[in-house]
């Protein structure tokens, strides 16, 4: 079988067909920014500064230049790799994402796997038994996790499981003080203190992540569990379902060979959306629990017009979300042989 | 094994696994002895002042690490807290200093025994550099090196290795004050220039990210947007050496995390906490909260005398007797702060400042005023305001449209987000009505005077214009206070202000810290950020 070359050729192709959309991003984002009100020189130059050391800043920023000729010093550094540097924070955008970012999708993958962990089964629950208490229950959690806000949800947690009771550590970011980060392998303090086995730094790493992960896979967990169950549901009642029992298959292996893997599909699809938007969106748990992430670096950025900051991050997230969609699809074809990923 | 210590360990075990889950996790605790942990809201982006766009929490890098040539003394406030004395200039660097004779240049004397954290001398080439450096780069720093008429490299000398001279443009009062603020700190120039290279001669980039000074801290561990962890400077020479090894600052953003944090006793301090959690946390046991009034910054209603109606200064008293100040200070201050109104002549008795306005609320004589103008029917009118600030400043601005509907002027309420405030309140000078909150480091009313109420001047952003208070300004913003012409003018000064009301004073705000009561040593500061070369802990 030659599969794996084409699949290889065909994951080239599909990157080559991005690099135009994420043309359009950079465009967009350099238009767009430049189109915010609002004057970072005058916000940097400080509160005392006066006209001169105004220009003086506007010009070490290069914003005195034409926008064509921003545009086109923009372009050179991008394909050196640099993506200027944010003013806000005084560090270079790169450095920054690749700082924030690891810090951002540990949470969410964390997050994302607990949730998957919970709505999968419960969906399918509810779908086997519907209007049975299970299907009431999930339907339930599913409202209160997608109406509660993530900031809510976050502070009642702190106050509860932290405040009160005394069981979750400090909300202070990644890491308590006691602990010194393990050396960056991947950039996920779990996986990286577990790869020097380093037990005690993972067992901490996974206390802090604990209740901003619970927090987002609450909030998760709805869209997830109604996709699982809608599609179950819509599987169930299918010709083949019925064949499969009329043949006398046995109820195990009619919900998992049968049912589940036909069921899945969308739930993917489901799960790279959420992921997707969880990924920016979760400013506000990040703000709760002091998580160094990319969500409330992009905020802030754009909150005081810090434009090399905002371009990074879309384009971060762009590039992110092109290999997403690429893997969603690949995982398709390894679900359901049907779908191919030639065009 | 025998029974006896069998069943001794299995003892030991059982309690421990036992005390186990009671075992809550502390941070203050876990953090070695001799460590503080602070928490502050907002984020450090450099550990150099001078760079341009260096945001404010960064300045206690300044003040912690950095020692300047002058310092201010300490004094205790009325409620036993401690707090900088701006009336008491003391030797920091420099051990002593005097003006020449001819009253044209001050010379400093550097003191024998002051080293860098690196062990090298302080000499007066160091000194030189670095204020080469404050007037050199531009920005922020120049423009408060210049209140105090420091302007260019050439005013400064390195005489011998332990002298240093400069040369006066002007004989003020502001130059040696201005010396003590957090902007002419004293660098390792030798370190520096190592950095230094011919696009960057004044090595921005390395103390950008690197600290290279003689004061009470190092800085041992920047985790932008994370922490910042100083250690100790045991070759410290400016003062007592700080009573604890280590301070961590930690940056948790949101301001309900922090109160939990310094509840629960896991941080020792919250720096900079909000009006209600001061008012709410000073009752929790463990935990003792500071508010010191901010020096020289009054938060204000601001009309502005680019809009028509408000050219008249009776609409602009009539708004002044609108406002709802004791509300406003009970809702928007939670009870922090001193209040600005309810003066009692409409001349001062003395020159304090800030001191009341001779302005509360009578809706009936803002009605009498505002009969005697054109207006008498009311005007519609914008009343904007910061959304950064906007914790105090949208309920005041409440409170304060529905006091102006009672006179019938209409206001609708603009929230302008932080980034683009500057700009239009300050730079364009184009809001009609609004808040604004100006405070200036230097503590005298000229000075305060000079920002806010001179035409042109970026804070005087009510486009306030008069040729009598610019004449008085000038006459006092360099003057000696011991002058004996210096207080009829202040006075003067503060009459015009009273009667003009350009700038309507609302209260004087407070600067609040929680901290354990454990924690010793917070002094407040005019800079109001973390001072830490005082703090100690008791049992540490």
């Amino acid at each position: 079988m030659a599969a794996p070359t084409s699949r290889l050729g065909t994951i080239a192709r599909r990157l080559g067909q991005a690099l135009p959309a994420l043309f359009g991003v950079i465009v967009v984002t350099f238009l767009l920014t430049r189109a915010l009100p609002g004057d970072p020189a005058a916000y940097f130059a400080g509160p005392a500064a006066d006209e001169k050391s105004i220009a003086q800043i506007r010009e070490s920023l290069g914003l005195d230049r034409p926008l064509p000729e921003q545009f086109l010093l923009y372009l050179k550094d991008l394909a050196q790799g640099k993506m200027g540097n944010s003013i806000s924070t005084g560090q270079p955008v790169a450095e920054e994402l690749v700082r924030r970012l690891p810090a951002s999708l540990e949470l969410t993958f964390f997050a994302l796997l607990l949730s998957l962990a919970i709505a999968v089964p419960m969906g399918v629950l509810a779908a086997t038994h519907p209007g049975k208490p299970i299907d009431h229950i999930c339907r339930f959690i599913v409202t209160a996790g997608v109406s509660l806000p993530t900031f809510f949800t976050g502070l009642a947690l702190v106050f509860v499981f932290y405040y009160l009771l005394g069981w979750a550590p400090s909300p202070l970011g990644r890491l308590d003080f006691a602990y010194v980060s393990p050396p960056t392998v991947t950039g996920f303090y779990v996986i990286d203190a577990l790869l020097i086995g380093d037990f005690e730094t993972a067992g901490a790493a996974l206390a802090q992540l604990t209740l901003p992960a619970i927090t987002l896979a609450l909030f998760t967990l709805a869209p997830l569990a109604r996709m699982t169950r809608a599609s179950m549901l819509q599987v169930l009642s299918s010709e083949f379902i019925r064949t499969a029992r009329a043949a006398g298959l046995s109820g195990a292996t009619v919900l998992g060979t049968y049912a589940f893997r036909n069921a899945v599909l969308p739930v993917i699809t489901t799960l790279g959306m959420v992921f997707s938007f969880t990924l920016g969106a979760n400013v506000l748990v990040e703000k709760v629990f002091a998580w160094p992430g990319i969500g409330s670096y992009a905020v802030e950025a754009l909150v005081v017009s810090d434009y090399a900051a905002v371009q990074g991050f879309v384009l971060s997230m762009a590039v992110l979300f092109v290999a997403l969609n690429l893997v969603i699809d690949i995982l398709y074809t390894l679900i359901d042989p049907r779908i191919q990923l030639d065009d | 094994m025998d029974r006896r210590k069998f069943i001794k360990t299995a003892g030991a075990t059982a309690l421990s696994a036992n005390v186990l889950p009671f075992l809550k996790f502390s941070t203050a605790e876990a953090a070695p002895a001799g460590t503080a942990v602070v928490v502050i809201g907002q984020t450090l982006n450099s550990l150099d002042l001078h760079r341009k766009g260096t945001n404010r929490p960064s300045y206690q890098i300044s003040v912690n690490c950095y020692d300047r040539l002058v310092s201010f003394g300490t004094k205790k406030m009325p409620d036993g807290s401690l707090s900088y004395d701006y009336s008491v200039l003391k030797p920091d660097l420099a051990e002593s200093w005097e003006l020449t004779a001819d009253g044209k240049s001050l010379i400093f004397k550097l003191r024998a025994d002051a080293v860098f954290s690196d062990g090298s001398s302080v000499t007066a080439e160091d000194v030189k550099w670095s204020l080469d450096r404050a007037v050199s780069l531009g920005g922020f720093p120049a423009v408060q090196m210049k209140a105090g008429s420091l302007i260019k490299p050439e005013q400064f000398v390195a005489v011998d290795e332990k002298t240093f001279k400069i040369d006066l443009i002007r004989p003020s009062k502001l130059t040696l004050p201005d010396l003590a603020v957090p902007v002419p700190f004293i660098i390792n120039s030798k370190v520096a220039k190592k950095h230094a290279t011919k696009d960057d001669p004044w090595a921005t980039e390395y103390l950008h990210r690197n600290v290279a000074g003689s004061g009470a801290y190092k800085v041992t561990r920047w985790d932008p947007g994370q922490q910042l962890v100083y250690e100790r400077n045991d070759k410290w020479t400016s003062g007592p050496l700080p009573g604890v090894k280590r301070v961590i600052v930690r940056e948790v953003p949101s301001g309900a995390t922090r109160r939990a944090l310094i509840e629960r006793g896991d941080v020792d301090m919250s720096f900079g906490v909000s009006d209600k959690d001061a008012k709410e946390l000073a009752e929790k046991k463990g935990v003792s909260v500071v508010a010191t009034p901010i020096e020289n910054c009054i938060y204000c209603l601001c009309p502005n005398l680019a809009f028509e109606p408000f050219q008249d200064k009776k609409v602009r008293q009539a708004v002044a007797f609108t406002v709802p100040y004791e509300e406003i200070f009970k809702v928007a201050a939670y009870g922090q702060g001193v209040p600005m109104w309810g003066g009692k002549a409409a001349s001062p008795a003395d020159i304090s400042w800030p001191q009341p306005f001779p302005y509360s609320t009578n809706i009936e004589k803002a009605k009498a005023l505002l009969a005697e103008t054109k207006y008498k029917d009311g005007f519609e009118v914008p009343l904007s305001i910061n959304l950064s600030l906007a914790s105090w400043m949208e309920p005041a601005a409440l409170l304060i449209q529905e006091g102006l509907a009672k006179v019938g002027i209409k206001t609708t309420i603009e929230k302008i987000p932080g980034a683009n405030w500057r700009s239009q309140a300050l730079v364009e000078k184009k809001l009609p009505l609004h808040l604004e909150n100006f405070g200036g480091w230097l503590n005298y009313p000229d000075y305060y005077f000079f920002w806010a109420y001179l035409k042109g001047h970026l804070f005087n952003s009510s486009n306030y214009d008069n040729p009598e208070v610019a004449k008085l300004v000038d006459e006092t913003l360099h003057m000696e206070v011991s002058d004996p012409a210096y207080e009829p003018k202040i006075k003067r000064l503060l009459e015009i202000a009273f009667d003009d009301v350009p700038r309507i004073p609302l209260w004087q705000p407070t600067l609040n810290s929680a901290m354990s009561t454990k924690l010793t040593g917070y002094e407040y500061w005019f800079h109001r950020q973390l001072d830490a070369r005082k703090l100690g802990k008791v049992g540490a």
